[in-house]
């Protein structure tokens, strides 16, 4: 060995002669390599998502005994929506998935109403205890669902408002507050506060600046928190069973006929219910990174 | 008619931080008035009282005969102009300078015309479509000005506009902005750290120090006359010198001792006699010799800067330093003995420990 290492050492000179392109070569490899390992990353990633979102696509979508095969083929070899309409058709789930709905859009309206004041109060005012604010109103979501839902449910029997969409919209309101707040709070940190001084200079008041010029330029961070919220509202199922009884959203409804339904029923669930949170995700996925993307601090 | 009038205006931050203390100013009407002074001396936050951002903890503030103290920015007929620019980055440059007239609801063709001519002043018209962010730092702080100009206030506030900007582009900027306000002829306040641009821009310049309005006056009498050995080594480049001297004598024949040399000193300074002064002088107030001159100050060269148009020379008394400018003819060495004549009018005499001025000449 140490005699084949001495006649490489001969031609050293030469050697370092190239080195620089050499190194630049090497660099280059790197670089190609680093590129692949961080694709190959992502392509794993989105596999992971994308797998699962796939299967349950293509199990909706075939015939009720094709549901059953086993192993499962990856190219589907017939379309039904015989399966969806099962579903769809099936006592109750209609009317809890209008019920859904109208839950996520009332927890929508309400949190941002509720929590984006709240954010631009973080943002934009130095007062008394507001990083102990910070830290309690994310303390709110370290009470277990269980322990609030029950008294919640005991309040909402007395107010008359027990088994309706706006119990449990409250309470995903409530659940979703902590994260409008803290969301809303870091976008309008995000709006240099120059601007709205500059445009109270300019003849606004100081709502007209919040209107013409933050609310502009906070709008995708403020979507993407009200779809936090929609989404967060469609999913949760804890505190819609709970308190509903009869008005159940759909996951709730889901929840509680899972046990007695049949494959292909759990199937066109969970494709409906993952579809709406992904459609929403896709369309405002331009807004949250396109729209202002040339802004400049 | 836009004077300005403060009246003991004061904030403090925090309950503590005295950031603008009791200001009395009264800025004429058309007046360019400088505010100029070290970062942290109130400078900002005094402008920001006169727009009405900020709201003082004592004092008022009039513009026009009119107090505004309580008013909010929109009711002062102010226009700013801030160190950020604060483009709005959602809006076109021509809705931008737009902005404040759209406010007013004035009508389409006239706001058309109106943000046309802003354009013109301030060669903005190729760029009317565009994004804050598709325009150089210098085409942001121009939208920043016509935007404040459009409006034609009766008071236009600007701070540290040209202070983001590049070196060059500061200085065509700088006239430029002179031109521009001259032709504007409207009360303006501008703020800035840097003391060349005081002196280059204001018709009048305010030294702020630790929220204190420490002198005004134009720019040529703070230069020539600092109030306060502050001013003196604030204003200036290279600062004005200073030097320690023991006054000495009796009346009719005062004298101030300089290491070896004694310097003649004005009357003024008789009741300092017995105890130190400080001396200031200005570097291009001092004459260099490089062979013994009857009544000069003898000292030895330290250092030797060309500066291109000048000798920029570091010479050291006793043991005290000072700086002075030379023709780049001068025929300078390190080390090398100099001897120094100050033009006899141009002494400022300062108390060392009040800092303020005694005497001058």
């Amino acid at each position: 060995m140490s005699v084949a290492a001495r006649p490489a050492a001969v031609p050293v000179p030469r050697e370092t002669a190239i080195a620089p392109d050499r190194g630049r070569r090497a660099r280059a490899r790197r670089k190609t390599l680093g590129r692949a390992l961080l694709y190959a990353t992502a392509a794993l990633l989105a596999l992971f998502v994308l797998a699962p979102i796939y299967l349950i696509t293509v199990t909706a979508f075939t015939p009720r005994d094709a549901v059953y095969d086993y192993p499962k083929r990856l190219i589907p070899e017939s379309f039904s929506i015989e399966t969806m309409r099962f579903f769809v058709t099936s006592t109750g789930v209609l009317g809890s998935l209008w019920n859904s709905v109208v839950v996520a859009l009332i927890s929508l309206v309400l949190s941002t109403l509720i929590g984006t004041p709240a954010g631009y109060a973080l943002a934009r005012y130095v007062f008394r205890g507001r990083d102990a604010f910070r830290l309690t109103i994310l303390s709110t979501r370290a009470f277990p669902i269980v322990i609030l839902s029950i008294p919640l449910a005991v309040s909402f029997i007395d107010w008359g408002i027990y088994d309706t969409v706006w119990s449990v919209a409250l309470m995903h309101t409530a659940l979703a507050l902590p994260f409008t707040v803290l969301i809303t709070g870091s976008i309008f940190v995000g709006v240099p506060r120059d601007l709205e001084e500059a445009a109270q200079t300019l003849g606004c008041s100081p709502a007209q600046a919040f209107v013409r010029v933050v609310l502009p330029l906070a709008l995708p961070g403020l979507a993407a928190a009200s779809i936090f919220t929609f989404v967060l509202s469609w999913n949760e199922v804890f505190a819609a069973t709970i308190l509903t009884l009869r008005e159940r959203t759909l996951p709730a409804l889901v929840l509680s006929s899972l046990a007695a339904s049949p494959a292909p029923f759990r199937f066109a669930a969970a494709w409906f219910m993952l579809v709406p949170s992904l459609i929403i995700i896709f369309v405002i996925r331009r807004y949250l990174l396109g729209m202002w993307g040339r802004v400049s601090r | 008619m836009a004077e300005i009038r403060l009246d003991g205006v004061t904030k403090t931050f925090d309950r503590k931080v005295r950031a603008v203390d009791d200001v009395q100013l009264t800025i004429a009407d058309r007046e360019f008035m400088v505010l100029l002074g070290p970062s942290g001396c109130g400078k900002t936050t005094l402008m920001r009282m006169i727009a009405g951002l900020e709201y003082p903890d004592g004092g008022r503030i009039a513009i026009g005969g009119r107090d505004v103290t309580d008013l909010p920015p929109r009711r002062r007929d102010i226009a700013m102009v801030f160190q950020s620019y604060a483009v709005f980055p959602h809006l076109t440059v021509f809705e931008n300078i737009a902005f404040g007239l759209r406010m007013r609801k004035m009508a389409k063709a006239e706001v058309a015309r109106k943000v046309e001519r802003a354009a013109v002043l301030v060669q903005l018209e190729p760029y009317l479509g565009r994004y804050s962010a598709q325009l150089s730092g210098g085409q942001r702080q121009r939208v920043a000005v016509a935007r404040a100009i459009v409006m034609e206030p009766s008071v236009l506030l600007m701070d540290e506009p040209l202070s983001n900007l590049d070196a060059l582009l500061r200085l065509t900027f700088r006239a430029e902005l002179k031109k521009l306000v001259a032709e504007l002829n409207t009360t303006t306040i501008y703020v800035t750290h840097d003391q060349i641009e005081a002196l280059s821009l204001g018709d009048r310049v305010a030294v702020m120090r630790e929220g204190r309005v420490v002198q005004h006056g134009t720019p040529m009498a703070v230069y020539d006359r600092p109030a306060t050995s502050f001013v003196g080594s604030f204003i200036g480049s290279p600062p004005m010198n200073f030097l320690r001297g023991r006054v000495e004598g009796q009346n009719g024949d005062l004298r101030v001792r300089l290491g070896e040399h004694a310097l003649a000193a004005p009357a003024a300074l008789a009741g300092h006699a017995g105890r130190e002064v400080l001396l200031g002088i200005r570097a291009e107030n001092i004459e260099a010799e490089t062979t013994v001159v009857p009544d000069a100050i003898s000292a030895r060269t330290e250092v030797v800067e060309p500066l291109g148009s000048h000798l920029l020379l570091t010479a050291v008394v006793g043991d005290q330093r000072l700086k002075l400018q030379t023709r780049t003819d001068f025929p300078a060495a390190p080390d090398a003995p100099l001897w120094l004549r100050p033009e006899p009018d141009k002494l400022r005499w300062y108390d060392p420990e009040t800092s303020q001025e005694i005497a001058a000449g």
